[in-house]
């Protein structure tokens, strides 16, 4: 929270240079004392004991928990993985010549260039879109919520939200709605041909690759139907007759416990009821179309003589959707990025929306008075008024981001853990994950240390900037 | 439930609490000493057990002391992360006496830099009661340092009774026959192979059961220490009856591609959910914990299990894994325990108070609490061959490790079963690094 007043606070100070005296804290105007006096000069053994008596203990543990860990990591980095050879600078170079930390560095970047923009742009979209609605509390306060779990309960909830299975994972569930609404699986979607005497329309459907004509019988026999999703009302298939002037046949389930011969319509196998089944000319044009009976029989009575196609109708085979991989190695990424986004937007639009509150409300309407449209007063006035906090939030999500992991782990399936490979995870993975080598992961970790540094002395010199 | 090969868990994150709290501990166990009149031995054992394991294999350790109330033992468990516990408390000098490893890799790890201490003392019971292969496992540069106390059946298959039903199917013998019976599963509507694909150990030992087949056990020794390439012929014949599992996108659960996002307690639920998306599953016997916790289905008349088929003949083989208890510190009462671990007792209490199996060549598989693990015990027992998974005896990073080497390349290879050689190449690549 102490940060959070910071960045609230900056734009009162334009305000009112005054206030700044009252806004700082007890503890930074001690500081303030305590340097005066030594540069006053007095030379006593107190104006150098008193404040390392102050300092000692923070000092103390920054170095035990901060300075002694990051040292030690530098010079363990240049030792092999038992620890006991100096091997110089070959663990930087396997970092930057295998595959498995190229693709780390590579993602991360992925993640550097993407991510903090994104949350940000979110942030202040919302944070502006919802200053004026009166349930703006409630709001702000649904999204901000994501940020009252932790990272890694977070990356649980999202790999659930991803399965592939429409049955199991939210996302495909919801993609698998909206499709049976437009378009409904059929009743054979699984349904493939027993024979080769039936073959695929490239249109879809199922049709008997020879040419029929008056007085012959259609056997179209299908496998792959699971018992539990044979239409209802199925009885055994059975032969129909041969009519004089039409074309007969039965569409049914060319299966029976141990398989059966494909191709014969045998005791146990079911007909396929309220199947669409038409015939084509040669032409390709329908001539008629019927639906098969309980025991999946069917019958054109009057066709004229030719050659004829018989073929189940394309409607019959519409597969249910199967889901997107939204864990495979090609969206994985993407998918992490999107759950990452939604925890940190709470963040980005709190502090934002802080930031917001506090700008002078008079050029805003100074410029809406002047005749400037809500866009132009977003991109030329409330954004150049909140760089400050944008930027803050930016190097924030900067920071976070290069030190991405907890989501990556727990999201990724160990399938495509080296496809969405990040610094901070292929550290861990080095140094825990079964390999052990903790003079690599060593230098994963200077390498990450390094790449934080520069965000962190941007940080400081703003923070120096504000005292 | 702890699975033996899970992927490692977000506990190392905790590892500095655990490096303080074995310390904390031990403060507590010297006082409660006072208790007892005759002065006790205390000696302590580290393993990975928690919630109803842990109670399980306390039960072991209470039958010990019944028998030796001189002695007291005292567990501390180290969860997943134990290899990790005990380097840090070997590093600190303070190693527990007693340890249960479920990685051979971690033994030789240690044995190798003199940490552990010869068993010697057991070899000629371990000989007797669990076999010679017992005694080469557990040997490090001629030494013998640990033996499996605890073992699970890697080799069997689980299958839905009714779906083998409808489809008019057995469960197959041979290979030949499980092929047919997956292309009648196929026909009758539903996926045969469910595949644990998201954790790569599930698919590699699937490998290490049709090479122990197919190649024999010499060869399967030859391949563990890497003596002959991962693109010997052996190893691509083995490679090409796996592709035969792999080779039909429509006759695994959610397809290829989901079947690399079914981890493994999912791979094992979805063939007995209702409605059920496969029919049969091949993994170790503690599918048996997931299928009664997390499904409904009830033993031999929902869900049932037969032995990896024989393929071209060979014998009954069983691919395996377990804990390995191993020395750190000598002393009278630890020899005790570990003499303890050897007896038919032991294992007795073993099987029947937790979920593992036993290799004891001295247990009578009706001891078994139930018919499914009684069966899967009588296989480990009744098997001609005995291997440990091949994977866990490769130096880890190639073996054992999320994302990478086998484990990878196996994923990559249910996705391409066609790709034999190039399978074989890469294999062969990643185990050339690994063993330097």
């Amino acid at each position: 929270m102490a940060s959070l007043s910071r960045w609230r606070r900056r734009p009162l100070r334009r305000l009112n240079k005054e206030s700044r005296l009252r806004v700082l804290s007890p503890a930074a105007g001690k500081a303030q004392g305590v340097g005066a006096n030594g540069a006053r000069g007095r030379r006593s053994w107190r104006a150098h004991v008193v404040p390392l008596s102050f300092v000692a203990p923070a000092a103390l543990l920054l170095a035990v928990w901060l300075i002694y860990p990051v040292v030690y990591t530098v010079v363990r980095s240049f030792f092999d993985r038992s620890g006991a050879h100096w091997i110089g600078v070959d663990n930087y170079i396997e970092l930057f010549t295998s595959d498995f930390l190229v693709t780390a560095i590579k993602n991360n970047a992925l993640w550097v260039v993407v991510v903090p923009a994104v949350v940000t742009a979110f942030g202040l979209i919302l944070a502006v879109l919802t200053e004026r609605i009166s349930w703006v509390a409630a709001f702000r306060l649904v999204v901000f919520m994501p940020m009252a779990i932790s990272l890694f309960t977070a990356g649980v909830i999202w790999r659930l939200v991803y399965e592939k299975a429409p049955d199991r994972g939210a996302l495909n569930a919801v993609i698998a709605a909206g499709q049976e609404a437009v378009r409904p699986a059929g009743e054979l979607a699984e349904a493939v041909p027993s024979t080769d005497s039936v073959r695929e329309l490239p249109t879809g459907g199922l049709a008997l690759a020879q040419n029929l004509s008056r007085g012959d019988v259609a056997l179209l026999g299908l496998t792959q139907i699971p018992e539990s999703e044979v239409p209802e009302g199925a009885v055994e298939a059975t032969r129909p007759n041969p009519l004089a002037t039409g074309i007969s046949g039965v569409v049914w389930r060319d299966f029976r416990p141990g398989g059966g011969v494909p191709g014969m319509v045998e005791r146990g196998e079911l007909g396929l009821a309220t199947i669409a089944v038409e015939i084509r000319d040669e032409r390709g044009q329908i001539i008629s179309e019927t639906t098969t009976r309980a025991d999946g029989t069917f019958a054109f009575d009057q066709v004229p003589r030719g050659s004829y196609v018989v073929s189940v109708a394309e409607q019959n085979f519409v597969r249910p959707f199967e889901g997107i991989s939204w864990l495979g190695p090609s969206l994985i990424t993407p998918a992490i990025m999107i759950a990452y986004t939604w925890v940190w937007t709470g963040f980005a639009l709190v502090v934002i929306a802080a930031g917001l509150a506090v700008l002078p409300r008079e050029l805003l309407e100074a410029a809406r008075l002047d005749g400037a449209s809500e866009s132009q007063v977003l991109r030329h006035i409330t954004v150049p008024l909140l760089a400050p906090v944008l930027t803050a939030v930016f190097v924030t999500m900067l920071i976070n981001v290069l030190k991405v992991f907890d989501v990556v782990l727990a999201i990724a399936p160990g399938s495509v853990q080296d496809d969405a490979n990040v610094i901070a995870l292929a550290m861990w993975r080095t140094a825990f994950g079964g390999k052990n080598d903790f003079g690599l992961a060593s230098a994963i970790a200077v390498l990450l240390l390094v790449l934080v540094l520069p965000s962190l002395f941007l940080n400081m010199r703003r923070f120096r900037r504000e005292l | 439930m702890r699975f033996h090969h899970g992927p490692l868990s977000i506990g190392a994150l905790l590892l500095p609490l655990l490096m303080v709290f074995p310390a904390c501990e031990q403060g507590g166990g010297d006082s409660g000493d006072t208790d007892s009149d005759a002065p006790r031995e205390e000696i302590s054992i580290t393993a990975v057990y928690t919630g109803a394991e842990q109670k399980a294999f306390e039960a072991v350790l209470d039958a010990f002391m019944e028998a030796n109330p001189g002695i007291e033992v005292v567990y501390r468990s180290a969860g997943d992360e134990l290899p990790t516990v005990l380097e840090t408390a070997v590093r600190g000098g303070n190693p527990p006496d007693l340890a249960m490893l479920p990685q051979p890799g971690v033994v030789a790890d240690f044995a190798g830099r003199g940490e552990l201490q010869s068993l010697d003392f057991v070899r000629k019971a371990v000989v007797d009661n669990l076999g010679e292969y017992a005694v080469q496992l557990g040997t490090v540069d001629g030494d013998f340092y640990s033996f499996l106390v605890l073992t699970n059946n890697g080799s069997p298959i689980w299958y839905n009774v009714d779906l083998f039903k409808q489809a008019g199917v057995n469960p197959p013998a041979t290979w030949e026959e499980l092929l047919e019976a997956a292309e009648t599963l196929k026909a009758s509507g539903v996926s045969t192979y469910s595949f644990g694909g998201a954790d790569g150990w599930t698919l590699s030992a699937i490998f290490e059961n049709i090479y122990l087949r197919t190649a024999g056990p010499e060869r399967y020794d030859q391949l563990a220490k890497h003596e002959i390439p991962w693109t010997h012929p052996s190893v691509k014949e083995a490679l090409r009856y796996m592709g035969q599992l792999f080779e039909d996108p429509d006759n695994i659960a959610g397809g290829p591609q989901g079947a690399l996002e079914t981890d493994f307690p999912t791979s094992v639920t979805q063939v007995f959910s209702e409605p059920p998306r496969a029919a049969l599953t091949i993994i170790a016997d503690f599918a048996y914990g997931v299928i009664t916790d997390s499904t409904s289905a009830k033993p031999v008349s929902d869900f049932n299990v037969f032995d990896f088929p024989s393929i071209e003949g060979s014998e009954p083989a069983v691919v395996g894994g377990g804990d390995s208890v191993v020395m750190f510190t000598d002393g009278e009462a630890a020899r005790a325990l570990v003499e303890y671990l050897t007896t038919v007792e032991a294992a007795q209490t073993i099987v029947t108070e937790g979920p593992w199996s036993s290799l004891h060549t001295g247990l009578d598989p009706s001891v078994y609490p139930d018919p499914i693990r009684r069966g899967t015990g009588a296989g480990l027992l009744e098997a001609e061959i005995f291997r440990f998974y091949l994977a866990d005896l490769q130096p880890p990073e190639f073996g054992a490790t999320v994302g990478q080497g086998l484990w990878k390349l196996f994923q990559d290879f249910l996705l391409d079963p066609d790709d034999v050689d190039g399978i074989a190449v890469k294999m062969e690549k990643a185990a050339a690094e690994a063993f330097e």
